[in-house]
């Protein structure tokens, strides 16, 4: 393993999609996404890969499509407003069973918004951001170097499942600067081959057909309903998440991604003053570990949820617990990121 | 007797027309039967004046024609 | 002795065309067809058809494909050909997908000089989704969104697609044919084929629009459609070779 090296968040994740062997990267510049794509636009030509800058988030993701018709590893990455101009293309990927990475580097919003780390995209990014019966796997690293471990399963995933796959990151994760060690590089031979299905010339075989369309329901429900099946399996065995100190916890936080990794602060301070909390981050937003999350609870008094938005994950976290324990949620939004005292302050109100 | 002639797909022709309007010997024509889509195919009603140009091959939009043309004497 | 010297071309699938009666698009897809069998490229072509009434195009030959979606058609190619630059990609798109959707998608992708083939098709209407106007309609055409005839005061002007394209530096042939008589299908097989041939030189950027008729939105019969095709499109949208930079590339 090599040593670890001081890295950028947006960096550290664009050196570890090449380690995961990605080869075709397209994008286009957004803040504070953009030290992604200039990684890339360096990176790529020394190890003979494929960088375009495009001229919208609308025609990076078709060019996603079209590499990911090939079968080989491909990515883009962007930030919320471009994310939104993506979601069609998204959706045909999903429709499409294509195998491709997203990152999301979340930014405030809706509309224009600002630049700063927010959390306000989680629905569009579990619940499908556009139309259709569709999920992506959603990946939420709570560090840089969780980013960078994320990515090649990531793209494991993405082959594996043939999906959509998306990392999501916030402007904090993707701005700041941590230590980091970095995987080897993947050695690709025999763990994606697409050749049953991939576009790369009918040679010796039958033409392949890739597309998410079939003008006859019955057959687009059939697609649909193989879809789910995979989707069952992907959250039989691929859902994740960590907690710290719950095994005595009378008072549990939830929060993912940047929030979560604060809170394991607020559970530190707060054990410095007696109150027994823990925390359960989820790392998978879609499969969402609902089960998992439900156990957890089980003797905690309350839960308080806290987010860099105004409350979305808060309704997995009603869901999972089923009403056995009172929800509580803290989210500030806009770009604004609860500090480790303020979440105290909040947590003190239910104890 | 001219040896060329052509063949048409009855089942593939929508009715359309293209090739009879197009041929320069009129040799062709809507024929009175229906095929299953409920059209007229087009019919080679003289295939002795046909000369195997090709025109109704050229615009037939449904690959319906086959073009037989004497290309040797034997 | 008799041969079959006109037969249905070899890269074309089994299938029976979806389109009305005396659509031009399926005389197009055997001028492609055949080129792709006379360039003995059928094994490394990849096609990328459009959404409208050739959305099922993707079908009809029996080379790998997908169905972009709508106006993408060019970037999905780019996506492809970057992927695989030895596979002969192309795109085939009506005048609602390239010329209204997808407008940035074909201008970005002819000015980077992408290595691929795109063939447009256009009526001057959006026939799929029922003769709606689009933007190549003609100054006074009525259609279904357009019903008192299309107005440049509100609905501005024909779009003329390769007049603007001509102007990108990365095309390398552009060309405008029809395909209303068989002089005109010959003169548009021999372009359809310098496309391709643009491409697998490695030159850039190449396409090829082909006027075509809408019998069934127009309401007109497939012969008049042709009559009209002639007297109207064709002044609105002269035939002719736009770039030719074939020879300063070789």
């Amino acid at each position: 393993m090599a040593e670890k090296v001081m890295v950028k968040g947006n960096e550290a994740m664009a050196e570890a999609a090449v380690r995961a062997g990605c080869r075709i990267y397209f994008g286009y510049p957004i803040t504070p996404q953009s030290e992604f794509i200039e990684y890339m636009a360096r990176r790529m030509p020394q190890i003979e890969g494929v960088f375009l800058q495009s001229e919208s988030e609308v025609a990076a993701v078709n060019m996603v499509y079209g590499a990911a018709c090939t079968g080989n590893r491909v990515m883009t990455s962007t930030s919320s407003p471009g994310f939104s101009l993506m979601q069609e293309g998204v959706s045909y990927i999903a429709g499409a069973m294509l195998p491709a990475v997203f990152v999301n580097v979340v930014r405030g919003g809706p509309g224009l918004g600002d630049i700063q780390p927010a959390q306000s995209d989680y629905f569009q990014a579990t619940k499908g951001g556009a139309h259709g019966d569709y999920h992506l796997i959603v990946l939420a690293p709570g560090s840089i170097q969780e980013s960078v471990d994320l990515m090649e399963d990531a793209f494991r995933m993405a082959d594996e499942y043939r999906m959509p796959v998306l990392i999501l990151a916030d402007g904090m994760l993707g701005q700041m600067m941590e230590p980091v060690e970095f995987p080897e590089f993947v050695k690709l031979e025999g763990i994606n081959d697409h050749s049953a299905w991939a576009l790369r010339g009918a040679t010796g075989r039958e033409a392949n057909k890739v597309t998410s369309f079939d003008i006859d329901p019955v057959n687009l429900e059939k697609m649909n309903i193989f879809i789910q099946e995979i989707y069952k399996r992907i959250k039989a065995k691929e859902v994740r998440y960590e907690t710290i100190g719950l095994e005595d916890a009378e008072y549990m936080l939830v929060g993912y991604g940047t929030m979560g990794r604060i809170l394991g602060s607020v559970v530190k301070l707060a054990r410095s003053k007696g109150i027994k909390v823990g925390l359960f981050r989820p790392i998978t937003l879609w499969p969402f570990p609902y089960a998992e999350l439900k156990k957890a609870a089980e003797g905690v008094k309350t839960i308080l949820t806290v987010e860099m938005s105004m409350g979305q994950m808060v309704e997995d976290v009603r869901l999972a617990v089923e009403g056995s324990v009172p929800v509580q949620f803290y989210g500030r939004t806009g770009g604004m990121v609860p500090t480790p005292d303020e979440v105290l302050a909040e947590l003190l109100k239910h104890v | 007797m001219s040896k060329n002639f052509v063949k048409i797909d009855e089942e593939r022709c929508k009715g359309c027309g293209l090739c009879i309007n197009f041929c320069p010997k009129k040799v062709l024509s809507f024929s009175e039967k229906f095929n299953s889509k409920g059209y007229h195919p087009a019919r080679q009603h003289d295939p002795d004046n046909c000369i195997g140009c090709g025109f109704c091959y050229m615009m037939c939009p449904d690959t319906a024609i086959t073009v037989f043309k004497e290309t040797a004497k034997v | 002795m008799t041969e079959a010297t006109y037969k249905r071309p070899e890269s074309l699938a089994k299938r029976e065309f979806s389109y009305c009666p005396g659509c031009h698009h399926g005389i197009i897809h055997r001028l492609v067809a055949e080129t792709i069998d006379e360039l003995s490229i059928r094994e490394k072509t990849l096609m990328v058809a459009p959404v409208g009434c050739s959305v099922f195009a993707y079908e009809f030959f029996d080379v790998d494909g997908t169905v972009a979606p709508h106006g993408r058609a060019p970037a999905v190619a780019t996506g492809m050909k970057r992927s695989l630059p030895d596979r002969v990609v192309f795109t085939y798109q009506g005048d609602g997908d390239l010329a209204a959707i997808g407008t940035a998608e074909i201008v970005h992708a002819a000015n980077r000089g992408e290595k691929i083939t795109t063939i447009f098709v256009n009526n001057a209407i959006y026939g799929m989704t029922g003769g709606q106007m689009a933007p190549t309609t003609l100054l006074g055409m009525k259609t279904t969104t357009s019903p008192y005839g299309r107005k440049s005061e509100t609905e501005g002007f024909p779009l003329h697609v390769s007049e603007l394209l001509k102007e990108t530096a990365g095309i390398v042939y552009l060309e405008r044919v029809a395909v209303s008589s068989p002089q005109e299908v010959r003169k548009a097989k021999a372009a359809i084929k310098k496309a391709f041939t643009v491409q697998l030189k490695g030159l850039g950027f190449a396409m090829v629009e082909v006027l075509s008729t809408c019998p069934t939105n127009w309401g007109l019969s497939p012969v008049e459609s042709i009559k009209w095709l002639n007297e109207n499109m064709k002044k609105e949208y002269p035939l002719g070779v736009f770039v030719d930079k074939v020879g300063d590339l070789k």
